[in-house]
């Protein structure tokens, strides 16, 4: 029964492993991903992984998934060419692959692993539960996770930095008009305090915002708020 | 089923992995094919973990787990950013500093 699973859950495994790696559509790499990740997460359950196997379809296939397609969906998830012109590496990278493969195939049947023992250990009761888990992570291996909680922390802020808005560098796409309506003067923008903006916007049609503009000059005569 | 069996689906993935990783020009595929190596990794420490009977191969999976979601996140945010300097959304391409 076990072995029946093991092979369905490789077979999904790898052939979502090809499909990421084939496919042209940068969505369907997305999908065959999410595959992957759910028949890995079945391993992890062969293997009596199972907290590990729940976070890897809550966090992976849950989670970071989300943020790829929305990347994709944001960036656009148009095909590429089938023949784009790559240079040596469309031909050395399988080769490399494939050289990579072999090696790993020897080290694994050149390994002592048969002598240990094929089965593994003895199943204990509790093996892989969230509580043992637990346990380790916050008596031997506290250091790694507050490490890990700080990682985090950093790639989140490293991330905002990243990918938000450059004023200057992109100007014509800040500041959309339908977006930003024109505030009333005297209700306290940075731009009034720093005598920027002394009447209302130029550019704006004078009927909707304001019946009554203030009078230009006055406002940061007065000193401000 | 036997840990060698395991291994060899984790050797397999990773071989995939690397190969997307050097031919496929979109960074975004190239992020997914280092997600598949970092899972392969995840499948050889968590097969080594059952047969040694102890977690600590499991720790060390959920810790690689969260090493691939920042590196998720930085990279979408790379993405991202490149995509909104209207550059071209392609490592063949983004070469300036190619010497």
């Amino acid at each position: 029964m076990s072995a029946v699973l093991f092979f369905i859950a490789a077979i999904g495994a790898l052939s979502g492993a090809i499909g990421v790696v084939v496919l042209r559509n940068p969505f369907y790499n997305v999908l065959a991903l999410v595959c992957h990740l759910i028949a890995l997460a079945a391993l992890f359950l062969l293997l009596r992984a199972e907290f590990v196997a729940a976070a890897q379809v809550v966090v992976y296939a849950g989670a970071v998934m989300v943020l790829y397609v929305f990347v994709v969906a944001y960036v656009g998830g148009q095909d590429e060419p089938l023949h784009s012109p790559g240079g040596a590496l469309k031909l050395l990278g399988p080769l490399f692959g494939l050289a990579v493969a072999i090696e790993l195939c020897i080290a694994l049947l050149g390994t002592a692993l048969k002598g240990i023992s094929s089965k593994g250990a003895p199943y204990l009761p509790g093996f892989g539960s969230p509580e043992h888990i637990g346990r380790l992570f916050l008596t031997t291996y506290l250091f790694p996770f507050e490490i890990a909680s700080l990682l985090l922390l950093v790639a989140a802020i490293g991330a905002v930095v990243l990918a938000r808005r450059r004023r200057g560098l992109d100007p014509d796409d800040d500041r959309d008009p339908r977006l930003h309506p024109a505030r009333p003067v005297h209700t306290g923008t940075m731009a009034e305090t720093a005598g920027l903006r002394t009447g209302g916007r130029t550019g704006e049609p004078a009927s909707d915002a304001e019946p009554s503009p203030a009078p230009v000059g006055t406002g940061p005569s007065e000193g401000g708020w | 089923m036997a840990i060698g069996w395991y291994l060899t689906v984790s050797a397999l993935i990773f071989c995939i992995g690397a190969v997307g990783v050097l031919t496929r020009p979109n960074p975004l595929v190239i992020l997914l094919c280092l997600e598949l190596m970092l899972n392969a990794g995840n499948l050889a420490l968590v097969a080594f973990s059952r047969m040694w009977g102890g977690e600590d191969g499991q720790v060390f999976a959920l810790i690689v787990m969260v090493i691939a979601a920042c590196e998720v996140t930085v990279g979408l945010g790379m993405i991202v950013a490149v995509y909104r300097r209207q550059l071209p959304v392609n490592v063949d391409q983004l070469d300036e500093l190619h010497g």
